[in-house]
Formats: structure tokens, C-alpha cells, sequence
């Protein structure tokens, strides 16, 4: 089991960095603790990739260290690591049956013959694999298969994190139901340290206790699925996390409230009081999910419907308010629709304000 | 996946029909015509049915020919196709040493045939060669011209020399071909050098040392120009293998009945040979229990 | 341009692709091909451009056969999933191929190119080589090469599946706008229920080589006409329990028999399978009458701003969508609850019996 610290770290691809742009990965420091599991989330070419690389040994960061429960492994070849990793298309021996792969990292590492049959039948009924334990691994489809890369990972007694590269990639979509639900599994039995790299949002919010949300080479928050939809600290976490994402509208500040094109909208006190920097953009943002429409009796910013879009359970508005400003607003499948004198309610606790992409307050 | 019919492609095809014809299947049945008749001049012809098929079968010096050409060609894929993995793991995957090492091994395939025959017998020559000389000083009695096991050492290790750039390079492009996380994986699963080429690369290489293995056969089995430039097929008919004892039989003696008869045999060898390899080595992939 | 394929079989080395499909589709339309892969869906593609034969069957166009024709002759483009460019000729170059091979004048095609290329947002980058840009815009630039050509039919197999996910639903936005004003039929291939329900249009739902349901997006997601359909086109599929009509109650595996809905006043008692939506199914009691099943929970998943849950019942399995992020414990009994209008009865052969009615307000805010 591992503690992973990750101080003063960060990775250039090139021999003499000049500025930030040359960085895959900007400064880091974090701890990620003993038995948890973790999302890095974010798009292409944000650096999770480099930085699973980094933990798992693979490539060795230009700048900084790796400490795994203290003790720094920063020159440490990944055999060496006690890390396991599952890669985005699945890697299994070709010649091998099930039982063969599953034993191959043990066979190297020259456990006894009676332990690893044990492990491998252990670990092949937690995976589902019992009945095909004896089937050449190039047979099964690809999701058998990337059970037989997490299951060599697994069947090692020593592995003390699990690193995962987009696992789901070459995955049925129907299919990925149940093997995240199988990673869930595993991590309650086991309780090893999971790191799982991504860019679908809903796998890396099922999947962790904890998401690491890089943009850019950086870390732009670090918490739990709730945080990070109830409160994104930058922008691109309320852009990247929902369907849709965020809605921003570039404000200015009148006292407590925000203005959008003369419409205005209540902050909660505190927030409008730390904002210091008045040459800061500001946008306010909200989830369409946490926008409605008001009722006769209540007051709301008026609002005109644009289009509708029905997705099934529930329903996307694009709405206009202000001068043409659009915002998407998710209603339920039943919900009554106002025809004409729209209005929306823009509650206070769920309007965020940001200063230059930084969550205030 | 079927493609759709093309009327017009048909036109297209005729020139090539044509001369394919006029080039390689109309000799061909010449030669079925020779080899199940006795023909001295257009008009002299008698059909022998299988009389010339019993008399080559029967023909001593064929038989020992054609234990040496398996010999020969059993030998050179022993050699050259190991060798040819072996090359292929050692040369670098990435940056310039790249380029210069394919132009370097891509070398020895452009020389024409019959120029290596010649280049190996003078660099062989006890007297003036420079390979002969050197080997003579060192203390070996070394002639190929009079020594069978040397002239067979010396035409092995030509078409060694030839040939097995062919083997490298495709073994090169199928090594290239091994996506990089099943190294990755590898190196977490602890496994030793020896287990990644066992259970990695050579399972990954099947397709392509399955093309090197036909390919090196078959020209093996067919060689001509190279040994009797070097050999003449000496010394006595030591290195005379299947395709100069053809021709001799042929052109020199002019018994076409028997070497039409020859050559439709040694044509179906190594199209059996060919089959069998290839339905071995696809099965060893398929997991036959 | 009406594309029909009549009765069309495809079978390949004794496996039977696609088992006698008819399906027509009007031009100016929008089809999206759903199902889940091995579907037949990149098949009836294919058969639709012509380039490959159906083992029995025809296709029309136009209402001339052109079940030999081959594809260079039919007027077709098509989007693959890996994003396929010339490497070695640049963006501009690229989408104006097919005008080249056309034989347009070098204004017209400059034009042209121009056009499209902002339509899809690339015109800042049409001086640069395919390798140099990144996954969406390669997508784009064969994207704009196959609507500059202004094909009849235009196919799309998958194309945004190899998209990270933002940018797919970036995509996927904007192609409702650029298929709008476009005389072509557009055929639209993929596993994603979101994506058929966000273009909209008709589906078309394939399961295993036949063609299960054909109409437009939101009726055959509200009126499923089999169970199969209801598998493909939800994700996570809809929940199918054993149920049965008995003296005026309903009886659904796993909770107390309730009255017999409304919508399923006409059926005769027997048994049926029940069909729930997961988003319906919900921890927290709806007001109105709901039946309530009890289960045990075998795993809780959070996903943004819900969280499903997946129980067992006795040994069908279900998945309850709860709005909310919760902790649910492993193993735990629970009781969950769906209001007994919005369930869906199939019969023994897996077809349709009844569906729940349309909300009112729907008839009223469609745009």
C-alpha cells in the first residue's frame, strides 16, 4: 500500500526550459493517500498521461521527486516500484492462455508454483475470469482481455498502487458499465491506491473518491466528484465537468450584484467582498442544472426561449437573456414551459463568480 | 470484403493476360509437352508417357544433387533467419544511425547475382584474395577450389552475406511494428530480455518470418548463378546443386525429355515444401492443441 | 433523393450479416444508425455506398436500382471513425480533392473550400498539413472534405468516437446546425443513445443484423418497439423485471402487487415483462402511486450531480438513477420506488404492449 508524494515536481520534454510553455508538466505538490482512488481528468495533451508516466516510473521527471510512503523512488525503474499498469489498448501474451498470463509476473519473480496457482485462481474469480482460465488469451474479446492487464497487475502480492491509462478506451460502450463497476469492486476488497487517467468525466467521476482536474499542464483543483460539480474553482472544471458545462456571462460588479447587460443578479455578501483586483475579468457562472424558470410569482432575469432539445430523461433550453447572451438550462422531461415572458431564477448559493478564471469566495 | 465488378477492369488486365501468357504459361505447357514425349525435331515426336519421370527418379546423380541442395538450403535458413532476428533486435529504432544502417544492409541485395559469385571468388582465392590469404596466413589450409568442406563454407557464408540483409529488414519492420506499451507492460511484469523476445516480439514477428522463411527457401532451393561463378559447381560436383545439373542436363547434354521431366518435379518440390511451411508456421500462432 | 434498401440479406462466409432490412430514407433527412458494435450498423453502410453487394435484396436511388452500381458512381461521401486525410497534401488541398477530381474551375473551388472550411471552423487553418493539427480538427477537415462535394447521401460511421469527450459534445452540437438546410440524406452511425437523442432526426435501431425500429429519435426513445430496443437505445439500458396481471392488481417481482395503471387498463392478465427507466427508478418516494421493489445494493456509482445506484432483485438487475450525490453502502438492503405510470409492459415475444402517456407539457413546448 502506498502514500504517493508528489513534491516540487514538474517535466519538461526539452534540455533547457526557457518558460512555462516548455512545460508538459508546471510545478506540482500533492499527497495522495494510502488506499485511494484517483481521477486525473482533463483533455488531450494536459500532461496525465506524462504525469502517470512519472508515477509508474516510465519516465523520470526533469525537475522534483517521487516519494512512494516516504521513501523517494524517483530512481526507480518501474520493477522495482511495486506499481502495476493497465494500458488504453489491452496487453496480453499472445501465446499464453489466461492462467499463463496471469501467472507471469509472479513466474518472474520466482514465487513458488503452489502460491501462484493460488493467487491466480483468486484473482480470476474476482475478475470473472474463472471459466476461461484455460483459454488462449488471444480468443477473448477486448474486454476479457483487459481484465487479464489488471488481473497481472493485481496477482502480485507487493503492488502497492494501480495505475490506469484510459482503460475503457477499445471498450463496448455497454461493456464499460461493468468493468468500472469491477474496478469498484476491487478497490473495496483490496484498498490499493488507484490512479486512473482520463478524459471522460463520467468515468473518472464514477470511478474516484478524489479527481485531479489538469488543464494544461497544471492542476486546477483537486477534490471530490461533488466539489468539483458544486464547486469548480477555475472555469475549465465548470466547462469540463457536467453535460453541458457551466454556463459563464461576463459581469461587471455593482455593489453586491452582478451585472449582465443591465440585468442584474444577487451575490451572497461575502463573495462580492473579496473581490480586490478591479481590472480582473469577471464572469459569473452556473450550472444549467441549478438554473430555473420562475413562476408567476417570482422575480428572475427576463428570458427568452430559443430552441429545445430533447434528450430523453430531461430537456435543454437555450435561452437569451440580457443582449444575446445564451444559456443552456436543464429541465425535466415533464417540466411546464413557459411560452412568452420567460424569466429565470439565478440562485445565489449556485452563482459563482469568477475573477481571471479563479473561483471567488 | 467484396469489392464490386469492374467491367471495364477486364480491358485493362488483357496486355498483362498476354504476355503472361506468351512469357511463363506457354513455355510451361512446352515443358509438360517435353517431359511426357520424346521430341527430336517438329516432326519427330513419340509420346513415352512416364518413361523419362522413371529414368530421372532412377538417375543417381540427380538423387545426390538433390540431397545436397536440401542440405544446402536447410543450412541456410538455420543460419540466415536466426541471424536475421538477431541483426534486426540490435539495430537502433530511432535518430540517424537508423538510415545508415538500412542503406548498409540494403547493400549486398543490389548487387547483381552473378557479380557476387565473382566477387567471392576472387576475395576467396588462396593467391590473391584477400579473405584466402589472410585465412591461409593464419594457419588454415584453406582452398576452395580443392577442398569440398571449404567450398561449401565459402558458398554458404556468400549467400550468408547475400541474403540475409532480406531477413533483417523484414524482421526490422515487424519489430517496428510492436506497439510500445507491450515493452512497458513487460518491464512492470519483471520479465527478463529473454522473455520479451520468447513471448513478446517472436509471437508478434509470426507474419513476417513466415514471409522470410518461404522466400529464403525458395530462392535457396532455386540457386544457380551465384555457386557456378564461384564453384563452377566444383571441386568435382561438390557444390552442384538441383538448378546447374537442370541446366546442364538441358543445355549442356541436350536431353530435353528428362530435364522436362526434371523440371516439372522440381517445381512441385518446392511448391509442397512451400505449402507445408506456411501451414505450419500460420498453425503454430492458432494455438493447435 | 429517396435511398431505399429493399429486403436487403448480407451474408458473409455462412454468417448472416444482415437479415432482410427494408428501410427508406427521405432526402433532407438526418438518420442516425444506433446500436451496439457488431450491430451491423458499419454494414448497412457500406451497402448503402455501394461498396459492397448485398447477397440478396436491392438498393434504389432516386428509384432506379442501383444495386450493382458501383460507389464512384453514386454520388456518396463518407466519414470514417480514424480521421482519414491525405498526409502528404495540406488542409486546403485536401478538402478541395473531390472538386479537383470534378473538374471545377479554380475559382469555384476556392470558393467552395472557403465555405465549408468555416462552416466547420478550420479556414485559420488551411495552410496546414494534417499530421500538425489536432484530433478534432483532422476530423473536421475530412469532415468539410465530404460535405464539399455536396453529395447525395453523406455517411458518418462513428465519426466522433475517437474524440475526447468535450470536444464530441462540442461537435455534436454543431453538425445539427450544419446539416440543417441540406437537400442530402445523412446517415449517421453510432453506440451513443445521447448522440441520437442530442441530433435528433429519425433512428433507425439495429440489434444483431435486423432492423428493430425505424421513426423519428424521440418517439421510438418514448415508444421502444421491442425490448431489444430499449437495451440499445438507453444507457444505462432500461430495466426489465418479471411482472403479472392478476384480478385488477399489478404484480412486479420484488414489491407488493399495486392497482393496474391506467395506461395498462386494456391488457389482459397474464404475464408481461415490466420495463422501468432507470432515471424513473429512485430511492426518495415519488408522491402519486409508485410501487416500491426491495432489493440489495451492489454497488453505488456518483457521476456529477446524480448517482446510480445498482441493485439486485432477486437475480434480475437494476440500475436506479437518484438525483444527488449519496453514499450508499455495499450490500445494504434498500427499497426503491417508480411511479407506476411511467412503466412500459413488453410481452413474451419481447414487443411492446403499452408505454406510458406522454407528459402533457411536451405537446406544448416543442420548438
Amino acid at each position: 500500500m502506498a502514500q504517493i508524494n508528489l513534491e516540487q515536481l514538474a517535466h519538461s520534454y526539452s534540455a533547457k526550459p526557457a518558460h512555462a510553455d516548455d512545460y508538459a508538466l508546471r510545478r506540482m505538490d500533492h499527497t495522495w493517500e494510502d488506499g485511494g482512488a484517483y481521477a486525473l481528468l482533463g483533455p488531450s495533451g494536459c500532461g496525465k498521461t506524462t504525469l502517470l508516466n512519472i508515477i509508474s516510473g516510465l519516465v523520470r521527471p526533469s525537475e522534483g521527486r517521487v516519494c512512494f510512503d516516504g521513501e523517494d523512488v524517483t530512481d526507480l525503474p518501474p520493477e522495482h516500484r511495486n506499481i502495476a499498469q493497465v494500458f488504453q489498448f489491452p496487453v496480453i501474451y499472445d501465446t499464453m492462455t489466461v492462467r499463463q498470463n496471469l501467472a507471469f509476473p509472479l513466474r518472474n519473480r520466482r514465487v513458488s508454483k503452489s502460491r501462484t496457482a493460488d493467487r491466480v485462481e483468486d484473482i480470476a474469480k474476482m475478475l470473472d475470469l474463472d471459466d476461461v482460465l484455460d483459454v488462449k488469451a488471444i480468443n477473448l474479446g477486448a474486454d476479457a482481455k483487459q481484465k487479464i492487464s489488471m488481473g497481472r497487475g493485481l496477482v502480485r502480492d507487493d503492488v502497492a498502487a494501480v495505475l490506469f491509462d484510459e482503460p475503457l478506451t477499445v471498450i463496448d460502450p455497454h461493456l464499460k458499465w461493468q468493468l468500472r463497476r469491477k474496478l469498484k469492486e476491487i478497490h473495496e476488497k483490496l484498498k490499493l491506491t488507484l490512479v486512473y487517467v482520463t478524459h471522460d468525466q463520467t468515468e473518472a467521476l464514477t470511478f474516484a473518491d478524489k479527481v485531479v482536474v489538469l488543464y494544461d499542464g497544471r492542476v486546477v483543483q483537486l477534490g471530490t466528484p461533488q466539489d468539483l460539480f458544486e464547486r469548480p474553482e477555475h472555469t475549465f472544471v465548470g466547462y469540463f465537468i457536467g453535460s453541458p458545462g457551466m454556463n459563464f456571462l461576463d459581469c461587471r460588479l455593482d455593489g453586491n450584484r452582478a451585472v449582465v447587460d443591465e440585468q442584474a443578479i444577487e451575490l451572497p455578501p461575502q463573495v462580492t467582498s473579496k473581490v480586490t483586483d478591479n481590472k480582473a475579468r469577471l464572469q459569473i457562472g452556473i450550472r444549467p442544472e441549478f438554473l430555473s424558470f420562475a413562476a408567476e410569482e417570482q422575480t428572475g432575469v427576463p428570458a427568452k426561449i430559443e430552441s429545445v432539445s430533447d434528450l430523453g430523461n430531461y430537456r435543454i433550453v437555450t435561452a437569451i437573456i440580457g443582449h444575446d447572451r445564451r444559456v443552456l438550462v436543464k429541465v425535466d422531461e415533464d417540466a411546464v414551459l413557459p411560452t412568452d415572458n420567460a424569466r429565470l431564477l439565478f440562485p445565489a448559493e449556485w452563482t459563482k463568480l469568477y475573477a481571471d478564471d479563479q473561483l471567488v469566495g | 470484403m467484396q469489392k464490386p465488378v469492374y467491367q471495364r477492369a477486364w480491358f485493362m488486365v488483357l496486355p498483362v493476360v498476354l504476355i503472361v501468357s506468351f512469357s511463363a504459361i506457354i513455355p510451361l505447357m512446352t515443358v509438360v509437352n517435353y517431359a511426357f514425349q520424346d521430341i527430336f525435331g517438329p516432326d519427330s515426336r513419340y509420346f513415352v508417357g512416364t518413361e523419362w519421370f522413371t529414368q530421372i527418379l532412377g538417375d543417381p546423380d540427380l538423387r545426390e544433387a538433390l540431397g545436397r541442395q536440401l542440405l544446402f538450403s536447410s543450412a541456410v535458413l538455420a543460419i540466415e533467419i536466426p541471424l536475421g532476428v538477431g541483426v534486426a533486435l540490435c539495430m537502433p529504432r530511432k535518430g540517424f544511425w537508423v538510415s545508415a544502417c538500412l542503406v548498409l544492409l540494403a547493400l549486398p541485395l543490389l548487387v547483381p547475382w552473378n557479380v557476387v559469385g565473382t566477387m567471392w571468388q576472387i576475395f576467396a582465392r588462396p593467391d590473391i584474395g584477400l579473405a584466402g590469404v589472410a585465412l591461409n596466413s593464419i594457419g588454415f589450409d584453406y582452398n576452395y577450389t580443392g577442398d569440398t568442406l571449404d567450398a561449401w563454407m565459402t558458398v554458404l557464408v556468400m549467400d550468408v552475406w547475400h541474403w540475409t540483409s532480406l531477413s533483417v529488414l523484414l524482421c526490422y519492420a515487424g519489430l517496428q511494428a510492436i506497439p510500445d506499451a507491450f515493452y512497458q507492460a513487460a518491464r512492470i511484469d519483471g520479465a527478463s530480455r529473454w522473455a520479451i523476445f520468447r513471448f513478446i516480439e517472436l509471437p508478434k514477428l509470426q507474419g513476417v518470418l513466415m514471409i522470410a522463411v518461404l522466400l529464403r527457401f525458395m530462392d535457396s532451393f532455386k540457386i544457380y548463378a551465384e555457386p557456378f561463378v564461384l564453384t563452377g559447381g566444383g571441386p568435382g560436383d561438390s557444390t552442384t546443386f538441383l538448378s546447374q545439373k537442370l541446366a546442364t542436363m538441358a543445355v549442356g547434354q541436350f536431353d530435353l525429355g528428362p530435364a522436362a521431366a526434371f523440371s516439372l518435379i522440381y517445381f512441385l518440390i518446392i511448391l509442397l515444401f512451400s505449402y507445408v511451411f506456411y501451414t505450419v508456421i500460420n498453425n503454430l500462432g492458432k494455438g493447435v492443441s | 433523393m429517396t435511398l431505399s434498401l429493399e429486403h436487403v440479406r448480407k451474408v458473409v462466409a455462412g454468417d448472416t450479416h444482415i437479415h432482410d432490412l427494408c428501410l427508406s430514407v427521405e432526402p433532407g433527412s438526418f438518420n442516425v444508425l444506433l446500436g451496439l458494435t457488431l450491430a451491423g450498423k458499419t454494414t448497412v453502410m457500406r451497402l448503402m455506398a455501394g461498396l459492397d453487394e448485398p447477397t440478396s435484396g436491392r438498393v434504389v436511388m432516386h428509384g432506379r436500382d442501383v444495386t450493382g452500381v458501383p460507389v464512384r458512381k453514386r454520388n456518396v461521401a463518407m466519414v470514417y471513425q480514424q480521421f482519414v486525410n491525405y498526409p502528404s497534401m495540406t488542409v486546403f488541398d485536401n478538402i478541395a480533392s473531390p472538386l479537383k477530381i470534378a473538374r471545377m474551375s479554380k475559382q469555384e473551388i476556392r470558393e467552395r473550400v472557403q465555405r465549408e472550411a468555416e462552416r466547420l471552423h478550420i479556414e485559420h487553418l488551411l495552410k496546414r498539413m494534417p499530421q500538425e493539427l489536432s484530433g478534432g480538427q483532422q476530423q473536421r477537415t475530412a469532415m468539410a472534405r465530404a460535405l464539399v462535394r455536396d453529395a447525395e447521401l453523406l455517411l458518418m460511421d462513428e465519426p466522433l468516437v475517437n474524440l475526447d469527450y468535450k470536444l464530441r459534445e462540442e461537435l455534436r452540437d454543431e453538425m445539427r446546425d450544419i446539416f440543417r438546410q441540406r437537400e442530402a440524406v445523412v446517415v449517421y452511425a453510432t453506440t451513443d443513445p445521447m448522440e441520437a437523442l442530442s441530433l435528433g432526426g429519425n433512428t433507425a435501431v439495429l440489434d444483431q443484423g435486423r432492423l428493430v425500429q425505424y421513426g423519428a429519435t424521440p418517439d421510438v426513445y418514448r415508444q421502444p418497439a421491442s425490448v431489444a430496443v430499449t437495451q440499445v437505445f438507453s444507457d444505462p439500458p432500461m430495466n426489465i423485471l418479471t411482472g403479472r396481471i392478476e384480478d385488477g392488481q399489478l404484480h412486479v417481482a420484488g414489491a407488493d402487487p399495486v392497482a393496474v395503471p391506467d395506461h395498462f387498463q386494456d391488457l389482459r392478465p397474464g404475464a408481461y415483462r415490466i420495463g422501468i427507466r432507470p432515471a424513473h427508478l429512485h430511492v426518495s418516494s415519488p408522491a402519486g402511486n409508485s410501487i416500491s421493489i426491495a432489493g440489495e445494493i451492489d454497488v453505488a456509482e456518483v457521476a456529477g450531480s446524480e448517482t446510480f445506484v445498482h441493485i439486485h432483485v432477486g437475480d434480475a438487475h437494476c440500475v436506479a438513477q437518484e438525483p444527488g450525490v449519496h453514499d450508499f453502502r455495499m450490500g445494504a438492503s434498500v427499497n426503491v420506488h417508480v411511479a407506476s405510470r411511467q412503466l412500459f409492459a413488453f410481452g413474451d415475444d419481447d414487443q411492446l404492449i403499452a408505454a406510458p402517456a406522454p407528459a402533457p407539457a411536451l405537446k406544448r413546448a416543442a420548438a
